[in-house]
């Protein structure tokens, strides 16, 4: 099938291109450990106050941060497809009969390989500071990260495609990225915030993600959440990519 | 995948169109053209800067969806099977094409493999463009390292990887040195012998002249000329003739306009142009003319018509000095 093999040919050149100049990579990889290692430590004091979360610190700190790794490794995408476009690499692909999905999706591929990777990194040197892991629940939890990846490069990517650079990118890619961050209860866990806070957060898809993960890592493995969030990424991934196909097929009018 | 000469044309267009909306009005970039591009011809678009070939051409290879009339080419519609049209195609835009961050080898491959091409081929292929264009030496080195000439080969390169039937070129020496524009267009004269019909703009007389079997002139968005370089020449009967005047121009044309002998004159480039029938009786009589007002020539110059006069002719301007 042509969209498998044109995906894949994509997924290769890109994956390529990312590691020969690896400084978003080594960016994406940095930032949760400085986290791990500048903002943990404030979390095991805060941890014996009432409405804390099950499981030890770093159990709850740790999804938070892997959910933070695949939104910022995936919202900010397009701005490597802003650089092609100005390039006028996607012109030129768009003139061969390759497959428009497989322009999308074979990139997408690459952020959640990067993404996971990333994540990999992060749950081994986060072992030695107290996270607990069973593999069972770290598998489900990481198949979650690739969703959310799937879920957000496609809505970067389309919106590079529309607003073609990087200058015009930024604010809205924060502007995107910051609420679904704080309202995901990546940082402190949203069960301390006020009532309001928990209503409104339970519309953002991460929230039950972040809730999700928090649970396979306890290994409460019939937490609902868990089912919950991966249906609602599984719905969101499809809507996502669909519309960011359809944008690469519009990409050169 | 070679053209069947003489199976109709490769490339037809009616009442083409294309408008722009922008905050200073509309544009007309394309504004009705009729086109016939028969296989195997080395086809020039020849228009001074925004005459509207690159929308034409980006229309022609799918980029752009014309906001009325109809385009075939490799007979198909390009609105309602792009698909069809791109496998059969090759384009190359004004600008751009290949990646900073990518080795030129790295393009040629998976440009090739985008079209079918096994890995294997992609990699031969790419070898025989490398070398055909001289860029042998920086094939493993990313295209950030390249120089503007070479870069610019690399995406001409790009487009022929596949050997499309058709090949798009849009404005392709542009930028070139004299040496590397010679050896493209023996590449181009290569590809017709192999059936391959190529479109091209170009804003270079001599290319289009040297290149081209037939030509169209684009000015304002239309087609005011077409045929082949000879009968695009041989419309222009008869000579040109240019005069050194020393800035006695209007004056001069004045005279000379309303000799009998003298079908058309005008100033070009500080110098006066007469089209007339018969050159070598036009020079003494011309002569003896500014002798009888006392206005000297400095230099006088009697030729054939270049495509230049055919330009000017038609649009009134030449592509020499809008070109400038
Ligand atoms: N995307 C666009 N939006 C608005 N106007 C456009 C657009 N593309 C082209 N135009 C306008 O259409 C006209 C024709 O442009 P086009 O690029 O086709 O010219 P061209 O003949 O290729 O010129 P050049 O020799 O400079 O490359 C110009 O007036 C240009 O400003
Ligand atoms: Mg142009």
């Amino acid at each position: 099938m042509r969209v498998f093999r044109d995906t894949w040919l994509i997924f290769e050149r890109s994956l390529v291109l990312s590691l020969r100049n690896p400084v978003w990579v080594i960016m994406g990889i940095l930032q949760p450990i400085l986290y791990l290692l500048l903002f943990g430590p404030l979390l095991t004091n805060i941890a014996k106050m009432p409405g804390f979360p099950p499981g030890g610190a770093f159990n709850v700190f740790v999804p938070g941060l892997l959910v933070m790794t695949a939104l910022f490794g995936s919202a900010f995408v397009g701005f490597g497809l802003c650089d092609e476009l100005r390039e006028g690499v996607v012109e030129r692909m768009t003139v061969t009969p390759m497959s428009r999905v497989a322009m999308l999706v074979g990139r997408s591929m690459r952020d959640v390989v990067l993404l996971l990777a990333q994540g990999l990194i992060l749950v081994l040197l986060a072992v030695p500071f107290g996270l607990e892991i069973n593999l069972g629940g770290v598998a489900v939890a990481f198949l979650m990260l690739a969703l959310i990846g799937i879920m957000m490069s496609p809505v970067s990517y389309t919106l590079a495609l529309v607003l073609k650079s990087e200058d015009s990118l930024a604010p809205v890619v924060n502007g995107i990225s910051l609420p679904l961050l704080l309202l995901s209860g990546v940082m402190l866990p949203m069960s301390l915030a006020p009532d309001w806070l928990q209503t409104v957060a339970k519309f953002n898809p991460l929230y039950h993600a972040v809730a999700a993960i928090r649970a396979l890592f306890n290994a409460s493995f019939g937490d609902g959440e868990i089912v919950l969030g991966v249906v609602l990424l599984i719905v969101l991934a499809v809507a996502t990519i669909a519309i960011g196909a359809r944008s690469f097929s519009r990409a050169a009018a | 995948m070679s053209a069947q000469p003489g199976a109709g044309p490769v490339i037809e267009t009616v009442g083409l169109r294309r408008t722009f909306k922008g905050r200073g009005g509309t544009v007309e970039a394309v504004a009705g053209v009729d086109l016939s591009v028969a296989a195997g011809d080395i086809f020039g678009f020849l228009g001074p800067n925004g005459a509207g070939k690159t929308t034409t051409l980006r229309i022609l290879a799918t980029l752009l969806p014309p906001t009325a009339g109809t385009a075939c080419v490799a007979g198909f519609d390009v609105a309602r099977e792009a698909r069809e049209v791109r496998t059969r195609i090759g384009y190359v835009a004004q600008s751009g094409g290949s990646y900073r961050e990518s080795t030129g080898r790295e393009e040629l491959v998976i440009q090739g493999r985008l079209f079918g091409m096994s890995k294997a081929d992609a990699g031969v292929r790419a070898v025989e463009i490398l070398e055909a264009l001289d860029l042998a030496e920086a094939a493993d080195r990313t295209c950030a390292t390249y120089s503007g000439g070479m870069r610019r080969r690399l995406n001409i390169g790009i487009g022929m990887v596949h050997r499309p039937a058709l090949l798009f070129l849009d404005e392709p020496t542009t930028g070139l040195d004299p040496q590397a524009r010679a050896r493209l267009w023996e590449e181009i004269r290569k590809l017709r012998e192999t059936g391959t019909t190529v479109f091209l703009t170009t804003h270079y007389l001599e290319e289009a002249d040297a290149l081209c079997d037939r030509l169209a002139i684009i000015d304002h968005s239309r087609i005011v000329a077409e045929g082949s370089p000879t009968e695009l020449k041989h419309e222009i009967s008869g000579d040109v003739l240019t005069i050194g005047v020393n800035g006695h121009g209007d004056e001069v044309v004045k005279l000379l306009a309303a000799q009998p002998f003298v079908r058309e004159a005008g100033m070009e480039d500080g110098l006066v142009r007469l089209f007339v029938d018969r050159g070598e009786e036009a020079v003494p009589a011309v002569l003896r003319l500014l002798d009888a007002k006392g206005l000297a020539p400095s230099t006088m110059n009697l030729h054939r018509p270049s495509l230049d006069d055919v330009f000017l002719k038609k649009t009134g301007r030449s592509l020499r000095e809008s070109a400038a």
